[in-house]
């Protein structure tokens, strides 16, 4: 038997856009286990329900991460709108949808050009990046803010798109979908890239499902599982079909991300050409009592939001589960048997954040 | 490696040889900002009356209410231009301005004047019709 060593991987490492510690226990330059450990970001958001009136919360549960903050706010108003038995309009709901698959778009780009980053094809990150500005500008233009968006409110939605604005969407939606097929066909045919991700960090379907893998990195398993097919907000009237690959490899997990961006345009576009007319928001009477579990498909993976109340207007109990939190063990899982060179670019497949997993 | 392809991205990178650059050279050039869009929290004074719904509502806490000096003050490095404020305030006197707040050395807040209410209603002439509330009400209330 070789002789073990372990090298400290993180918290600060160049490829990690967040803080992670992974104890990597190696023989000779193969990685035999991991340990991995957090708590270098926890700010005690979930606490803070408790201090905060529950329509105020909905502004720090956005703040739980930059990325999802659509998701998160999205996630929280719905499950506060259960307990109290409201009923959002359809309207809401469509808008809803087109600024959470807008995010998926956003978040997706974003990881793409961290891909490259940690493969070193500096000009296809810059490119994913120049391409995730133009999704950026139209958040802007509609919501008012670039990353934290603020539109959610428990009950419905505070602003709406006139016919203009959603046809300006649908247009950089065209454009975009041309600009995106280069760097589409760069990520999937392109020699160096497939030299560095096919094969690399092979999970198995069994693996997936056993280790609770969820998001894209099940879907790149084989595993057709999609929270959005349970038909929250406007996702009952939509087509949605999960984006599924076979290998199980870091290619796959790219190939998934990739070909969900394709499968979000046509969401948006379809839920662009559907969108009733309506109210955007119905009044909220009373405070919330009684408590409901909301799972909807952030980009990562499927969240989980728990709320709970007590007829104040405080909440008693609030608890996100994020896809990072149990794309954790798989990621373990993955690294054994790896070099230690491509620890790097395996962490960054599952795409973590660590923000939002410790809240 | 079947489908496989070299200098896949030779002809985006030899186009984007005689491109402009996608970035702004912020702060040589100004920055463009869309409008609506959520920068710094703005108020009309003269409009405010001084309920102090924003103060109650802002998740920071970054605004603070004087309703016997009759001021409003926001710490502008507190706030997290979520528009809360705004969303609560009856009398529609605060807006979302587009441009951020400008760098500072430290946490300096500003404070607008602003046009309060008289704390009590103004008492109306006796003009001996004051009605006498009955006993009862006065002694059951809740």
């Amino acid at each position: 038997m070789a002789k073990r060593s372990i090298v400290p991987f993180g918290p600060q490492h160049p490829v990690l856009p967040e803080p992670v510690h992974l104890d990597l226990v190696l023989e000779d330059e193969t990685v035999v286990g991991a340990i991995p450990s957090i708590g270098y970001v926890h700010r005690g958001l979930e606490k803070l329900v408790e201090k905060k009136d529950f329509k105020q919360y909905v502004y720090i549960a956005e703040r739980v991460c930059g990325i999802c903050s659509c998701g998160h706010g999205m996630g929280y108003c719905e499950a506060v709108e259960q307990v109290m038995g409201l009923e959002v309009p359809r309207r809401a709901q469509y808008l809803r949808t087109i600024w959470m698959e807008m995010s998926r778009v956003h978040s997706h780009l974003l990881w793409l050009g961290l891909l490259a980053d940690a493969m070193g094809f500096e000009s296809l990150f810059m490119e994913s990046w120049r391409l995730r500005e133009r999704i950026l500008d139209m958040f802007d233009a509609t919501t008012g803010g670039r990353i934290i968006f603020s539109v959610n409110c428990v009950g419905g939605v505070l602003k709406d798109m006139d016919h203009a604005l959603l046809k300006g969407i649908s247009d950089t939606i065209d454009v975009m979908e041309k600009e995106f097929t280069p760097i589409m066909e760069t990520f999937l045919k392109d020699y160096s890239v497939q030299s560095r991700l096919k094969g690399l960090g092979v999970l198995s379907r069994e693996q997936a499902l056993m280790l609770g893998a969820v998001g894209p990195m099940l879907r790149a398993s084989g595993e057709g599982y999609d929270v959005r097919k349970l038909g929250y907000e406007a996702y009952n009237d939509l087509d949605v079909q999960p984006v599924v690959a076979f290998d199980g490899d870091a290619y796959a997990r790219c190939e998934v991300r990739l070909r969900e961006v394709r499968q979000s345009f046509r969401l948006i576009r379809e839920a662009i050409s559907k969108i009733p007319e309506g109210p955007i928001s119905v009044p909220v009477k009373g405070n919330p009592s009684g408590e409901f579990f909301m799972r909807i498909e952030q980009p990562r993976g499927e969240a989980i939001y728990y709320v709970k109340g007590n007829g104040t207007k405080n909440l008693e109990r609030f608890r996100l589960r994020t896809p990072t939190t149990s794309n954790i063990p798989p990621m373990v899982e993955l690294l054994k048997g790896c070099q230690l060179g491509d620890v790097p670019l395996l962490i960054l497949t599952i795409d973590p954040c660590i923000s939002c997993t410790e809240r | 490696m079947e489908n496989t392809k070299l200098l896949t991205f030779a002809r985006t990178a030899f186009k984007n040889l005689f491109k402009k650059p996608a970035t702004v050279g912020y702060p040589y050039e100004p920055a463009k900002f869309p409008e609506g869009m959520r920068g710094h929290v703005e108020i009309a004074g003269d409009q405010c009356i001084c309920c102090g719904m924003c103060m109650r509502s802002c998740p920071p806490g970054a605004i603070s209410v004087d309703r016997a000096a009759g001021t409003w003050t926001i710490r502008r490095f507190d706030c997290v231009q979520c528009g809360n404020c705004v969303h609560v305030c009856p009398k529609k006197c605060l807006t979302m301005a587009p441009g951020y707040t400008a760098p500072d050395v430290k946490k300096s807040s500003e404070t607008f004047k602003a046009s309060p209410l008289p704390s009590k209603p103004a008492a109306r002439p006796d003009d001996g019709k004051e009605a006498v509330r009955p006993a009862a009400q006065v002694a059951g209330g809740k």
